[in-house]
């Protein structure tokens, strides 16, 4: 059982990425904004974090530029959805084909660089504690960030009084307006928010999980976030079980055909979607229950009558 | 501070006006970028705009990639009138391709003009069944078909590589992942000699025109319209949104599984791993730029198809990188979709006016 | 017609008052225009980089003489074609199409245009103005199976595959035959990734490897992530199409490094001279398309050993693919005193005996 350790190692570097994007967008979304531009995001969060990163040698500055840079190609979103009140869907796409396009642009000047990985925790002895140690504090920053990201966000909708207005915004724009809050701003909020952390998603990928830069390196995992916050039907507890799902079933793929399992690999590679439909399905299969978290107003304009 | 006044009607003259202000301002922007990049603007926008379709060759070119675009984009529309989320498109479209050019691998000597038929009815199927996998799990277990249809995705495409790969491999192709070349009377054959233009170009118009009959004269079409304005009311009257849900799906399936086809019946002429680019995730943007309506879904995909072709001579002319030419189609989408709002928006400026303007 | 086009669009530029960016230059000399069809962005620091390195080489060879265009991350599929016919229509007198899968494009292009030569990158399909390229990659592999079998502990290689082509699997093979040569009691494991570029899956699989005992890390995908992997766990590896030393400074041995300058360079002279014919090209080691990145971090017996089987592959005393050959079912595939034919390599989809893995069909 040596290789039980490691694999719960790679199956958390695998998930941080994902629930970083994912966490980000559920807030979004639970303020009825729809934003599909993930991936855009997360690829210019990723050279962002790089580059910076990559220049001053300084990996804290790297991930904040990775945040600032997110936040900024989600002010784009946001100001052409909420203020021009754009459709969310189709500006959403095109801010993916413009990450795409602006991320190789800037960094094409960083195609193989080598910088050194997101240092780990690393606390002496605590460390050296079996199991526990390496997987509970053996980890680099933004993991325990991603996980206390999803703990706060949990809190953060059911506890406090501004996760209330954010979840009455989303399910009734037009009664949280008549009670006076303001729409706009409380979604420009969310939107930033989710911006930001599908920048620090990018960055875990070209910072920590392999350091490097290249042109689409995302792969996808900004569409496989958007997944999740469905899965978790928009709930941050479930977001984890989802992002660690999806990266577990991932890795174990990989371990079977390691182990020499007699299968084609495209069906292997096919489990980590088909588990995560049957597990969605399950979960739906109570009505009630998703229709309450579900955003009554996710994805429509909102124009403040005055 | 910008503030946007609601328009009692749609501005007949903003539904033409508008995407013309929004090419205009991406012409300065657009210019404005590549001359920062040390780059003749002006020849720069001619290469993007004018050069792609400055002969017959180009302009079936345009056809070629609107073809796929459109006929998806029609089908998906009318998923999104009904809040239907199908953003799986580009699965259904794989499968089509699987199961119609399966036909054509299994009769891979056949010369009978029923080939093709039976390939598009196949096709259709293939697409319409892939999609009632998330209508069923939507109208059976309540599964969000945003997350179902767009896993699908990915398990059609490994699918298809499964096929290539391994039992459809061209046993005369040394190994290589890619299936024998379809025989002649399984492609679409050629409507303007000299260029790429096939058949299914003729579909695309006529799914336009079916996709505004629907929409504007049919029963169905008037719950669509009804659905999508005020989903509420539509509940009140009746109109049963699991029908909706299935009917929607299978249409926009069954369009995106005959795109598929045309795809590989056409241009390619055989089954390989890739068989689009994305066809069925920039349908999506098509359907919104054609405001869900099938004309405007014409032009908008004329429009797409038309900044990809200028992406290539972009760097084929002017050695622009393609990154570059992913950011100014982003920068056109941006103001495609902003300038939009104009139809149903009046823009002022300066403090809300508190006395007057009470709605 | 081609060369009208040429003027027309030359006088258009003019007319536009092109200023900037030796626009100018260009019009002087008649440059011989030579294009250039990647796969993948330039950006990718693998296949397609590399090829992009090739180009370089010309134009820093040739200088004013040459003129060239790439087109990068071009679909293989119908767009492939209209890429590949605006290059030759726009003037381009030699179109390098460097993915298998632009072949069919390629091939149908061709023959409109009679008088534009082009080249195509690991295909099989020729024509009078269709010459096809291609690098023995696997005889770096060979050299790379030699050094595994030295250096492996517990005796299993971690194998990092994209696709089961038969360029990869040729890979496996010969890697195998080498490593066996020197200690037949190692074993392979191997992951398919289904990519040939997504690096957070290609560093999973490498880990998954390193977890079931994989000692020695092999890729034949395009991102230097296996071989990070590699470093941080503290194993060796091998980099792929290009020198990784500096993703890997303590794991990479060697990397099998593609290398197009000295091919793009000799085609695109022949050109010039008038000497250029349809041929089937397929280089390796001894030409230098195929080219072995440093030995490092291994005894200097073991570099050595490397340094003469390199040798001894370019001079052809070493024959990797000699008899007898038995493929997994026992059935012999090449007699004892022949050498397998290139046919039978090009579409080798077959494992050697020994090998303890299925090959998926």
């Amino acid at each position: 059982m040596d290789w039980i350790v490691p694999f719960i190692l790679t199956v958390i570097t695998a998930s941080t990425p994902l629930l970083l994007a994912a966490t980000g967008e559920l807030i979004t979304e639970k303020s009825g904004v729809l934003n599909l531009g993930v991936e855009g995001m997360m690829l210019i969060g990723a050279i962002a974090g790089f580059a910076i990163t990559a220049s001053t040698g300084s990996a804290t500055l790297g991930i904040m530029a990775a945040a600032l840079a997110g936040m900024a190609t989600s002010l784009v979103f946001a100001f052409l959805t909420l203020t021009l009140m754009a459709n969310q869907v189709a500006t959403g796409l095109a801010l993916t084909i413009f990450g795409v396009g602006i991320s190789a642009l800037v960094g094409s000047g960083f195609v193989g660089f080598a910088i050194d990985p997101l240092p780990a925790l690393n606390i002496p002895v605590i460390r050296d504690i079996p199991v526990i140690g390496p997987i509970l504090f053996g980890q680099d920053f933004l993991v325990y960030f991603s996980i206390f990201m999803v703990l706060a966000s949990g809190w953060f909708l059911t506890r406090t009084r501004a996760g209330l207005i954010l979840k009455a915004v989303g399910d009734s724009h037009d009664s949280a307006h008549a009670i006076g809050y303001n729409v706009i701003r409380i979604r420009y909020m969310a939107t930033l928010f989710g911006g930001a952390m599908s920048g620090l998603g990018g960055a875990y990928l070209s910072l920590a999980y392999t350091p490097m830069w290249a042109e689409n390196m995302t792969a996808g995992r900004g569409w496989i976030a958007l997944a999740l916050v469905v899965f978790a039907t928009w709930r941050p507890g479930r977001l984890l079980g989802g992002a660690y799902m999806f990266g577990c079933i991932s890795v174990l793929q990989l371990h079977a055909q390691s182990a020499g399992i007699n299968v084609p690999s495209q069906f292997m590679s096919m489990l980590p979607y088909l588990a995560t439909v049957v597990v969605l399905v399950i979960i739906s299969s109570d009505y009630t229950k998703i229709r309450l978290n579900a955003p009554a107003c996710i994805g429509k304009a909102f124009r403040p009558a005055q | 501070m910008i503030r946007l006044e609601p328009r009692r009607q749609h501005s007949q003259k903003m539904v033409y006006l508008s995407p013309l202000l929004a090419i205009f301002l991406t012409l300065i922007t657009g210019g404005i970028i590549f001359a920062f990049m040390g780059k003749d603007p002006i020849e720069a926008l001619y290469t993007f705009f004018i050069m792609p379709i400055n002969n017959a060759y180009g302009v079936g070119e345009l056809f070629v990639k609107a073809t796929p675009l459109v006929i998806i984009a029609v089908g998906l529309a009318m998923g999104f009138r009904a809040n239907v989320w199908n953003i799986g498109a580009e699965g259904q479209l794989t499968m089509g391709a699987i199961f119609g050019g399966g036909l054509a691998l299994a009769f891979y000597d056949s010369t009978s003009m029923f080939l093709l038929p039976g390939m598009f009815i196949l096709a259709a199927l293939g697409g319409a069944m892939w999609a009632a996998i998330p209508a069923w799990l939507r109208t059976r277990f309540n599964a969000n078909e945003i997350l179902t249809s767009l896993m699908l995705t990915y398990v059609a495409t490994l699918i298809l590589s499964y096929l290539v790969y391994g039992p459809w491999r061209n046993p005369e192709g040394f190994s290589f992942p890619e299936s024998r070349p379809f025989p002649d009377a399984a492609l679409l054959p050629i409507i303007y000699d000299g260029t790429r233009v096939h058949l299914g170009a003729v579909f695309a118009l006529l799914i336009v025109a079916g996709g505004w009959v629907l929409l504007t004269k049919s029963v169905v079409g008037f719950q669509l319209r009804v659905v999508g304005q005020a989903p509420q009311a539509a509940r009140h009257v009746g109109f049963r949104q699991k029908r909706m849900v299935w009917f929607t799906l299978l249409l926009s399936g069954g369009l995106s599984g005959l795109a598929g086809l045309f795809e590989v019946a056409g241009p390619i002429g055989q089954l390989q791993p890739s068989i689009s680019p994305g066809y069925g995730f920039t349908a999506i943007i098509v359907a919104f730029l054609g405001r869900l309506h099938p004309i405007g879904i014409l032009f908008a995909g004329l429009v797409m198809a038309l900044t990809y072709l200028g992406g290539e001579l972009a760097q084929i002319g002017l050695g622009l990188p393609s990154a570059v030419t992913g950011l100014f189609q982003g920068i056109l989408l941006f103001f495609l979709l902003a300038c939009d709002v104009l139809t149903k928006y009046r823009v002022r400026f300066g403090a809300v006016n508190k006395s007057g303007e009470a709605a | 017609m081609k060369a009208r086009f040429m003027k027309r669009t030359a006088a258009a530029l003019a007319a536009v008052g092109a200023l900037a960016l030796g626009m100018g230059a260009a019009q002087a000399a008649d440059p011989l225009k030579v294009g250039f069809v990647y796969v993948g962005p330039v950006g990718d620091f693998g296949y397609s980089y590399q090829h992009d390195q090739g180009r370089k080489a010309v134009e820093e060879k040739f200088g004013d003489k040459v003129k060239t265009t790439f087109v990068e991350s071009v679909p293989e599929g119908a767009d492939a074609e209209r890429v590949i016919r605006q290059l030759a229509q726009t003037g381009n007198d030699l179109i390098f199409t460097t993915s298998f899968g632009f072949m069919n494009p390629t091939i149908k292009v061709a023959k409109q245009f009679p008088n534009v030569k082009f080249e195509h990158a690991t295909g099989y399909k020729r024509a009078d103005n269709v010459a096809t390229y291609a690098a023995r990659f696997y005889e770096g592999r060979y050299v790379a199976g030699v050094i595994a079998g030295k250096m492996t502990k517990s005796n299993i290689i971690g194998y990092v595959g994209s696709f089961p082509i038969p360029e990869v699997v040729r890979g496996i093979n010969s890697f195998m035959r080498g490593a066996w040569s020197v200690n037949p009691d190692v074993k392979v494991k191997i992951v398919w990734v289904n990519s040939w570029y997504d690096p957070g899956k290609e560093g999973d699989a490498a880990k998954a490897l390193i977890d079931q005992g994989a000692d020695i890390m092999v890729q034949h995908t395009d991102s230097p992530a296996p071989l990070q992997v590699a470093e941080n766990r503290g194993i060796k590896g091998f980099g792929q199409a290009s020198d990784m030393i500096k993703f890997a400074p303590k794991a990479q041995m060697t990397a099998i490094v593609d290398h197009w300058d000295k091919y793009y360079i000799d085609r695109v002279q022949a050109v010039m001279d008038g000497t250029w014919k349809s041929e089937d090209t397929w280089d390796g080691l001894k030409e230098g398309m195929v080219h072995m990145a440093p030995f490092t971090n291994m005894p200097d017996d073991v570099a050595a050993l490397a340094k003469e089987t390199e040798d001894k592959i370019a001079s052809g005393d070493i024959k990797i693919f000699a008899g007898p050959i038995y493929d997994q079912a026992g059935e012999l595939r090449v007699k004892e005193g022949e050498v397998a034919p290139d046919e039978m390599l090009l579409g080798m989809d077959w494992y050697i005996k020994g090998i303890d893995a299925e090959l998926p069909k």
